[in-house]
């Protein structure tokens, strides 16, 4: 059985498992870290929505395998600072965003993808950034993630 | 989105009916404990007081059935027999806590059932534990969550009960502190008396105990002191859930149980009639176990990835399913030959008529049905995100051959729901495939499933007939024919519980439903609203209600059509003719805050629709954009077309618990209602539904909600008791979108969502294998 290390959440891992097993089985199956979701398993939903080296990706759909010792896997769980909370999760509390909750790990990993991506091509957040995101929340919750993105740029 | 609440524009003096309701005398009961226990009775006598004031009538409507005794009427109704049964305690820290008996699947009834406790016992909400209740099957009718009904059916018992405590506690401190109850103070979880001293809550509660159960007398609290109820509150599992920490069934450590798989059949309920290669298919990396059940074929492997890889290596022999043959097309022929005849003859000249088919559409919920199943040595143990537990807990005794009181059923919070999980099919797969393999399971449906095979709202004709005379509208009759909606066996039990209560009496399970939830908001003479359902096998279920959207949506186009043929501008028909000046005035208010009229590009519109149900009224305005260039904007893998850019809500939805958590499930319905109207629809084909993954099936996506919404909650509503929230947000929103549609485009939509034939916009997955498999190069995007 092929042995996988990389770093996930600053901690280094290692996995005995095949190497065509997604990363999101690994992180949620043995690695215990369930931040992540399933929600379809096709690189669609996004709901798994993770960094790796500090970019958004979707572990459903990267054998781990792919995944060399040197990169850095971050799920929602790794993005606090201790107790005090990363700006884009202070956001969608302060806007009360969740409802169920099942998609806003990935929403909010997606959302500071975004703000991220928009300073360092020196645009804005605006309605047209805001409809790049993929993201599926079927409780609808759409417009104060609109809000919440916004209001965490501002702090981040 | 300036979303805010705002008091009416006409605030109707306080009425009697409230100051009644809030001296009333209710009876709570002291549970024998050796801390303070107390409970009360779920059911109580409903208190609707006076005749509602009537606006300027046309010529005016008898009203329908559910305008006098609705769906939350039926469900509180059937409960009342189940006395004595919610309790709450008061812990030796100092905390009270309490077992909801009901599913919480993102609709906030644990923050808002904090909120009513904290408000009659002084507390800060932070103070108490709501959890949700294992099956309890003394509850009987009691523990379904369905139809929008959580908080009206709980409000009163819950505040007893509280109530009780609060009393006993106070009493208790008096007695410590040798001070008159009047003086003492109560405020989160400390009794202060006048010189001071204090005790806390945690101390009180073996002295405030009862040695034997005692039935007491309670007052509630004034409405006018409320200082939690009515104040917006954020959801309490907030940071739980921004920080990954919220547990859904998937994330749940239970020994040994691992990811199971089931591979389904190519077409719709497809039964096996056995595995080909289930040896080799055993001894793939990971794969513990392979076994037949009676819905497929189970996997069960070390990662759920794995189970998949091996359900797509199955080769299987399957029936034709419960489907063979259908499509779009055949099932809309049998219900075009189960519709019901429309009575007023037609006068040419005064005649308006309209007729309207809405197709399938998935009720399929972010997180997949799901289930963890422990069967072993005759008994079961089962956790899952179940609406109807107590029914779950008696279909999988039924199944397993094991008395009802060896399946305990735990209570999981749901990654949504929206009618869902009425329907515990997936626990009674877990508990199968547990059984089977002898071994405890954690069972997940695969998207593709939840799509294909998942349940859907039912494919449904309705037509109406309207007669204008003049100035008058004399006849209105919706005939509504729909693909049989299967009702779970707990909830039929509770209806035809009580539907005999409804006036007339004697319906069919899903008639009562009908009849209790249709309500026609306007003065229209002889107005009709009748069912007709053809059972055509199909697994169906409500989707934020069953019937509504889709009868709003041709009864508000229609209204659109008679005003137009009186002259008369939508929104002014509306204002005009709705009956009750409650529900004008949400009317009006929403005209106001939308800027009804204003000028508008051409190719774009507004549309307006209200909707009377849950005990409240509705009224959207949206504005759609339809031109070319927006329509035809490119999104990979996407449905574009239309776009609502901007949605105002006005709701009275009666007394609200939390603002913020109404307003959120408003904004849910509204995000529901657009990819109904516009781009959600399952396409039968030849026995199956095309559409296999959310690149398929197009709920709503950023870039179709609309960059501007304005939700109002009128405050001060007289209507004395909450009404229902979780679906309140969809029929307005589909009413109001059909009609800018109709306004933008010069023609009136016939079929729902309204891009439903046009082309697909993607390549349909194969159906066997029936997984689409994960993707590799997802490490090909990052950008």
């Amino acid at each position: 059985m092929p042995s996988h290390t990389f770093t996930v959440n600053g901690e280094k891992v290692t996995v005995d498992v095949e190497d065509d097993v997604r990363v999101l089985w690994v992180l949620r199956d043995l690695l215990g870290v369930t931040g992540p979701k399933y929600g379809c398993g096709i690189n669609v939903c996004k709901a798994c929505t993770s960094h790796i080296n500090g970019k958004a990706f979707n572990p459903c759909s990267v054998p781990v395998g792919a995944i060399s010792e040197s990169d850095e896997i971050t799920t929602i769980e790794g993005i606090s600072d201790g107790e005090k909370l990363h700006p884009m999760q202070q956001a969608w509390i302060d806007n009360d965003v969740a409802q169920c909750g099942y998609c806003q790990p990935g929403q909010i990993m997606a959302a500071i993808d975004l703000v991220k991506r928009c300073s360092a091509e020196g645009r804005s957040i605006d309605d047209d950034a805001l409809d790049e995101i993929r993201n599926i929340c079927r409780c609808g919750t759409y417009n104060r993630i609109r809000k919440a993105i916004k209001a965490g740029a501002d702090n981040m | 989105m300036p979303a805010h609440s705002a008091p009416a524009p006409e605030r109707p003096a306080p009425e009697e009916g409230r100051k009644n309701v809030s001296r009333r005398r209710f009876l709570g009961y002291l549970v024998a404990a050796p801390t303070l226990v107390v409970a009360a009775e779920m059911g109580r006598q409903t208190f609707f007081n006076g005749v509602p004031q009537a606006n300027a009538a046309a010529i005016p409507s008898p009203p329908l059935p559910a305008e006098l005794y609705d769906l939350l009427d039926v469900i509180r109704d059937s409960a009342r027999p189940t006395a004595n049964l919610i309790r709450i305690e008061v812990n030796r820290d100092g905390t009270v806590s309490f077992a909801l008996p009901r599913s919480d699947n993102g609709q906030g009834i644990i923050t808002s059932t904090q909120m009513i406790i904290a408000e009659e016992m002084n507390l800060d909400p932070d103070q108490v534990i709501v959890t949700l209740a294992d099956a309890r099957p003394e509850l009987v009718f009691n523990q379904l969550t369905g139809g929008s009904t959580t908080t009206f059916s709980t409000y009163t018992p819950i505040r007893v009960a509280a109530a009780l405590a609060q009393k006993r506690l106070l009493a208790a401190a008096a007695n410590e502190l040798r001070q008159d109850v009047n003086v003492l103070r109560s405020r989160q979880g400390l009794i202060t008396g006048n010189n001071g001293e204090s005790l806390p809550f945690g101390e009180l509660t073996e002295l405030a105990s009862s040695s034997v159960d005692e039935a007491v007398d309670v007052v509630l609290k004034d409405r006018e002191q409320f200082t939690v109820i009515g104040t917006p509150r954020t959801k309490s599992d907030a940071l739980a859930m921004v920080t990954g920490k919220k547990k859904f069934l998937a994330d749940l450590r239970i020994p040994d149980a691992l990811p199971t798989v089931i591979c389904r059949g190519p077409n719709l309920n497809s039964a096996p009639q056995g595995v080909n290669n289930i040896d080799e298919v055993r001894n793939m990396p990971g794969v513990t176990d392979v076994e037949q059940v009676p819905t497929g074929v189970a996997v069960r492997a070390k990662t759920f990835g794995q189970a998949v890889d091996a359900v797509n290596a199955l080769d299987v022999d399957w029936d034709g399913g419960t489907a063979e043959g259908e499509n779009d097309e055949s099932v809309l022929a049998a219900l075009r030959r189960g519709e019901l005849p429309l009575a007023v003859p037609q006068v040419p000249g005064e005649t308006v008529e309209g007729d309207f088919t809405f197709y399938f559409r998935s009720n399929s919920a972010l997180e997949t049905n799901c289930a963890i199943a422990d069967v072993r040595d005759g008994s079961a143990e089962i956790w899952g995100p179940s609406k109807s537990p107590i029914a779950a807990q008696a279909e999988i005794a039924k199944k397993l051959g094991i008395p009802q009181n060896a399946v305990t059923v735990h209570v999981t919070e749901g990654g949504g729901s929206f009618g869902r999980r009425l329907f515990f099919d997936g626990l009674e797969e877990a508990a199968e495939c547990s059984k089977a393999f002898g071994k405890p399971v954690k069972l997940i449906w695969t998207r593709a499933d939840d799509s294909r095979q998942g349940r859907t709202h039912p494919m449904a004709t309705t037509r109406v007939r309207a007669q204008v005379s003049g100035d008058a509208v004399s006849s209105f009759e919706i005939r509504h024919t729909s693909v049989a909606t299967e009702i779970n066996p707990g909830l039929s039990e509770a209806i035809t519980a009580a539907a005999t209560k409804a006036p007339g009496g004697n319906y069919t399970v899903s008639q009562s439903i009908y009849v209790t939830t249709q309500v026609n908001p306007y003065n229209v003479g002889a107005a009709t609203s009748l069912l007709n359902e053809v059972d055509m096998r199909f697994n169906t279920c409500s989707m934020r209600n069953i019937y509504s959207p889709d009868t709003a949506t041709a009864r508000e186009l229609m209204i659109d059509q008679v005003a137009a043929k009186m002259g008369k501008d939508p929104y002014e028909f509306r204002s005009e003719f709705t009956k009750l000046n409650r529900w004008k005035n949400v009317v009006d208010r929403a005209a106001e805050e939308a800027d009804w009229g204003k000028s508008m590009p051409e190719g774009t519109a507004q549309g307006i629709a209200m909707h009377v149900e849950y005990k409240g009224v509705a009224c959207a305005v949206v504005e759609l954009d339809c031109r070319p260039e927006t329509v035809n904007r490119k999104i990979r893998s996407a449905r574009t077309g239309p776009r609502v850019t901007k949605v105002t809500y006005v709701v009275d939805g009666g007394l609200i618990i939390n603002p913020r958590g109404f307003e959120a499930q408003m904004m849910g319905g509204i995000n529901d209602g657009i990819a109904m109207t516009l781009t959600a629809g399952l396409h039968l084909v030849d026995g199956h539904f095309l559409e296999a993954s959310w690149d398929n099936y197009f709920y709503t996506r950023q870039w179709n909600t609309p960059p501007e919404m304005n939700i109002v909650l009128i405050e001060d509503s007289e209507a004395p008791e909450p009404g229902g929230a979780g679906e309140f947000g969809v029929a307005a929103t589909c009413g109001a979108i059909a009609c800018a549609y109709a306004r933008a485009t010069g023609k009136v939509p016939t079929s729902f969502p309204i891009l439903h034939n046009e082309p697909l916009p993607f390549e349909p997955y194969p159906t066997v294998p029936p997984v689409p498999p994960s993707p590799t190069n997802g490490l090909d995007f990052v950008r």
